[in-house]
């Protein structure tokens, strides 16, 4: 069986938290339980040469937590991940992991999760 | 992985037992006219059960915010009100006290008080309040003029301080309507449109359009863009995210954004860096212009904002030497006494760099081809939009007349046909020039602080009204302190409307929004107005909008779909999303004035860089410079008591303004009031990250909990708005908490611009100081309070 994967470009995922709530609402997850979380490294000043937001590392990365089954119950109907279908940046793709890999060697600034 | 999708399906389908129907919504629950595709499935029993982005939308391609995602604990909170309440007025403030009632009763309750005003004060002495952003709150002048029939429809917000300062600096100088930055909503493919560029350089000044969406501009389309080489400028003086990928981030002092406009045009005037073309043949003014802005060198400006002047300059070229560039400017720009120059500073850049109506530049609205019904001297905002007139005009010119603020800021009340918020506040207080004695609260939670100044004066002003009716979804501070009769609203998903970006003035994508579902006996603001319209015996209900689909079909449908006329509500809402076309360039092709002449509708026919309009009511026709009423400049005395700079109004994706915060998994993102504030200056107050702080200056003061961010400007703090604590005790004087973290209690009224429009909401001045108590909200008790449930 082939092994899935979600690949995130963390260089443009904004945090606006959609996976988040979309994973929450698909699994009836209350208050204090999470399927995926949005983690935040930063804001802080990587250069101090100046003070614009470029000198700032602000990275947000979404981590699926031990809840995330992958949407086994979408995947199954050939719907896409409710996080994935939800993003509003557009910054993460499901798929297998063998073909996630090819995508992620494409560009930096990208992480691949293996779903359990 | 190839995966299924929907794009195709008709707007109304069936799927795995389930009625699946397409729809593009608005609000209720409140948010912008973005027109977000959703597919709501619906089970036997009628009950919304599941809610998805639908990828048929063209802009939003079936991405979603958490606020459609987690509709549902809207529709079916335990707190909802889903009947008709009424009120005696002697326990206003004493939430036991409401009895439901029929809606029948509820509207012959507003006829008899009418009729008791009109024939003791007055039609004028009736008031409607409205709110920001909502479907129903461009309803406000048509439930004041042609439903109630009084002159005071009212947007309660210090100076008008939300988008229609900028929308009437730009119908004075261009006579368009908002000029929207070019993401391709309007054209099909979207980016791929062989006839649409992408912008080389976007400038977000002032606006952080990801959680905001600002009057319908899909805030993720940045990311869209800069996928697509797009490079950024922001100008703010916090660093957000945005600009943290941002080529230039100019991080002014708040408030000074017109002394950096300024330095902008002086830059592209000296370094000849702007359109020649475009200027000599489209603009009128500019050696005025250039003159007024001679001064404003960038080490001038520098001074001023606070920021390098070189980087001013490096700023300026970028933006003039992209081949087409956009401004997106925000909310900033009209929370400022100085905003109407700060924004003619804009519109300036935006026409001299020859950006105005090109592809992948500066957006605005056709207008209609036909002339306005009847000659009531509008100004351009209302010829280049489809906005209804007939009520303003039916008003009559001595009923008009008595606007409150017509004599002080004729420009303001007659471009929006709104009486002025702050003379309003005086008015409701005083009982001068007149007493207002009977108030609607429409769509509006007036002083959870977002739509007022000195709230406590507001909550003082509205107690003193003798009967107050109401429209919203959920009991709100407001309602339970001063109304009298709650009308229960419908949310998105329970109602037909139309929608489209920035009212319809400048209209990029037009969305149809189909019922699905049926909940308690809520109504549309569309079915209050015309089934009380037609109770108080107003003619054009009884004869012309007499249903929903009729007023749809009179007032959206026909009206503002191009060429429009041919097509009604019932055929359209198949199509769900419309994206019209773009013409560009209108200018040179008539499209822009009524009389289809080539050129704009200013009294020139060019882009009024001198702006005729403002010299017309006494004021300055070029931008200038004018420092915040309270900063560490114009009163210095005070700054040593008061020594931070207070910026208001800081977005969150979980809330709309005051709105969400009785639904859980919303709030669970962000539970408790937040103020960002520098790490330094936490140190040196003994301030750690998650302490409750006080605030506190002159006017008022307000509880927040501290996020120490290094993103804020030493000596800046900036609060979120919008709070108020709908677990908390709803009886007066808790008011479910609304004082507690209350920030608009500390923005003073009276302190707009010459025009009447802005006010100093995002440059204030304040004190912080840290408390020992914690004020932490418990969500454990929010998920039980308020967990959904589906009878």
């Amino acid at each position: 069986m082939a092994q899935y994967g979600l690949l995130i470009d963390y260089e443009l995922c904004t945090g606006c938290q959609s996976c988040e709530v979309a994973c929450k609402v698909e699994h009836d997850f209350p208050v204090g339980k999470w399927g995926i979380r949005v983690f935040d490294d930063g804001p802080w000043q990587k250069d101090d040469s100046n003070d614009e937001g470029s000198s700032f590392n602000w990275n947000k990365i979404p981590v699926p937590t031990d809840l995330c089954d992958g949407c086994e119950d979408r995947v199954n109907a050939g719907k896409k991940p409710t996080c994935v279908h939800h993003c509003l940046a557009d910054v993460m793709t499901f798929g297998t992991l063998e073909e996630l890999s090819k995508e992620l060697a494409k560009k930096p600034k990208q992480v691949l999760w293996v779903i359990k | 992985m190839e995966f299924k999708n929907d794009l195709g399906k008709p707007w109304k389908y069936e799927e795995d037992g389930y009625t699946v129907i397409r729809t593009s919504v608005w609000s209720p629950p409140g948010c912008h006219p973005v027109g977000c595709g959703l597919k709501l499935y619906v089970n036997k029993d009628g009950i919304l059960e599941k809610v998805e982005g639908d990828e048929n939308d063209p802009i939003t391609k079936g991405r979603l915010c958490v606020r459609c995602l987690d509709l549902k604990e809207v529709i079916y909170n335990p707190t909802r009100v889903l009947y008709p309440m009424k009120r005696d007025p002697k326990y206003r403030g004493q939430a036991d006290k409401w009895e439901r009632t029929t809606w029948e009763e509820a509207y012959e309750m507003i006829k008899q008080k009418r009729e008791y005003v009109i024939e003791n004060y007055g039609v004028e002495a009736i008031a409607a309040f409205s709110g920001t952003g909502r479907n129903g709150g461009i309803m406000v002048q048509e439930f004041a003029h042609e439903v109630l029939g009084t002159p005071n429809a009212c947007y309660t917000q210090s100076g008008y301080a939300c988008y229609t300062p900028r929308a009437a600096a730009t119908a004075a100088i261009t006579g368009c309507y908002y000029p929207e930055i070019d993401y391709a909503g309007g054209v099909e493919g979207t980016y791929d449109n062989p006839d649409y560029k992408i912008p080389e350089v976007v400038v977000l000044w002032g606006k952080e359009p990801l959680p905001s969406n600002g009057d319908g501009l899909f805030g993720h389309a940045l990311i869209d863009l800069m996928k697509r080489g797009t490079k950024l400028i922001s100008v703010d003086p916090r660093v957000n995210w945005l600009a943290t990928r941002s080529a230039i981030h100019l991080r002014l002092r708040p408030g000074t954004d017109t002394a950096m406009g300024m330095a902008w045009l002086n830059v592209i005037i000296n370094e000849d860096l702007y359109d020649h073309e475009f200027v000599e043949n489209w603009c009128y003014g500019f050696d005025e212009l250039k003159e007024r802005v001679a001064d404003m060198t960038p080490e001038k400006a520098a001074e001023i904002c606070e920021v390098d002047a070189e980087t001013i300059r490096k700023a300026a070229r970028m933006y003039a030497n992209a081949a087409q560039a956009g401004i997106a400017w925000g909310l900033a720009i009209d929370q400022n006494q100085n905003g109407t120059q700060a924004a003619q500073c804009i519109l300036s850049l935006i026409a001299i760099t020859g950006n105005l109506d090109k592809p992948g530049g500066q957006l605005v609205g056709e207008a209609k081809a036909a002339e306005p019904a009847v000659d009531d001297d509008m100004t351009s905002t209302y010829a280049a939009t489809g906005h209804q007139l007939d009520g303003w005009a039916a008003l009559g010119e001595e009923l008009r007349n008595k606007t409150i603020g017509m004599k002080e800021y004729p420009l303001y009340v007659n471009s929006i046909r709104n009486a002025h918020a702050d003379l309003m506040l005086d008015c409701l207080l005083t009982d001068k020039p007149y007493r207002i004695v009977m108030g609607m609260i429409q769509s509006t939670n007036i002083f959870a602080p977002t739509n007022s100044a000195e709230s406590k004066k507001w909550h003082q002003a509205l107690k003193r009204l003798e009967f107050v009716f109401a429209t919203d979804v959920f009991m709100t501070p407001t309602i339970q302190a001063c109304a009298d009769l709650f009308l229960p609203l419908k949310c998105a998903p329970e109602h037909n409307s139309i929608n489209y970006t920035h009212y319809s003035g400048s209209q990029i994508h037009f969305g149809i929004t189909n019922k699905a579902i049926e909940v308690g006996e809520c109504k549309s603001d569309v079915e209050i107005a015309v089934e009380l319209g037609k109770y108080l015996g107003r003619e054009q209900y009884i004869k012309r909008h007499t249903d929903e689909i009729a007023w749809l079909n009179n007032r959206r449908a026909q009206r503002n779909l191009i060429g429009g006329g041919k097509e009604d509500f019932y055929t359209i809402r198949e199509k769900v999303h419309i994206q019209q076309g773009r013409k560009y360039y209108k200018y040179k092709t008539g499209h822009l004035r009524p009389d289809r002449q080539p050129g704009f509708l200013t009294s020139t026919g060019r882009v009024e860089l001198y702006a005729y309009m403002f010299e017309g009511v006494g004021a300055d026709p070029l931008p200038y410079y004018q420092e915040p009423p309270f900063s560490p400049h114009s009163t210095p005395e005070l700054a040593k008591e008061y020594p931070f700079i207070l910026t208001t109004g800081a977005r969150t994706y979980a809330y709309f303004h005051s709105e969400h915060r009785q639904v859980p998994l919303l709030r669970e993102l962000n539970p408790n009031p937040l103020i960002e504030i520098n790490p330094e200056d936490a140190k040196e107050l003994g301030i750690v990250d998650g302490q409750w702080v006080e605030i506190s200056n002159q006017f008022g003061s307000a509880k927040l909990k501290a996020k120490v961010m290094p993103t804020v400007r030493k000596g800046t703090v900036m609060a979120q708005h919008g709070w108020w604590f709908p677990e908390q005790d709803g009886n007066e004087p808790n008011l479910y908490g609304v004082w507690q973290s209350n920030i608009n209690t500390l923005i003073p009224n009276h302190y707009n611009g010459s025009l009447g429009f802005g006010a100093p909401y995002k440059c204030m001045i304040c004190k912080v100081t840290p408390l020992k108590e914690n004020y932490d909200v418990d969500m454990n008790e929010i998920q039980e309070k308020f967990k959904k449930v589906v009878d």
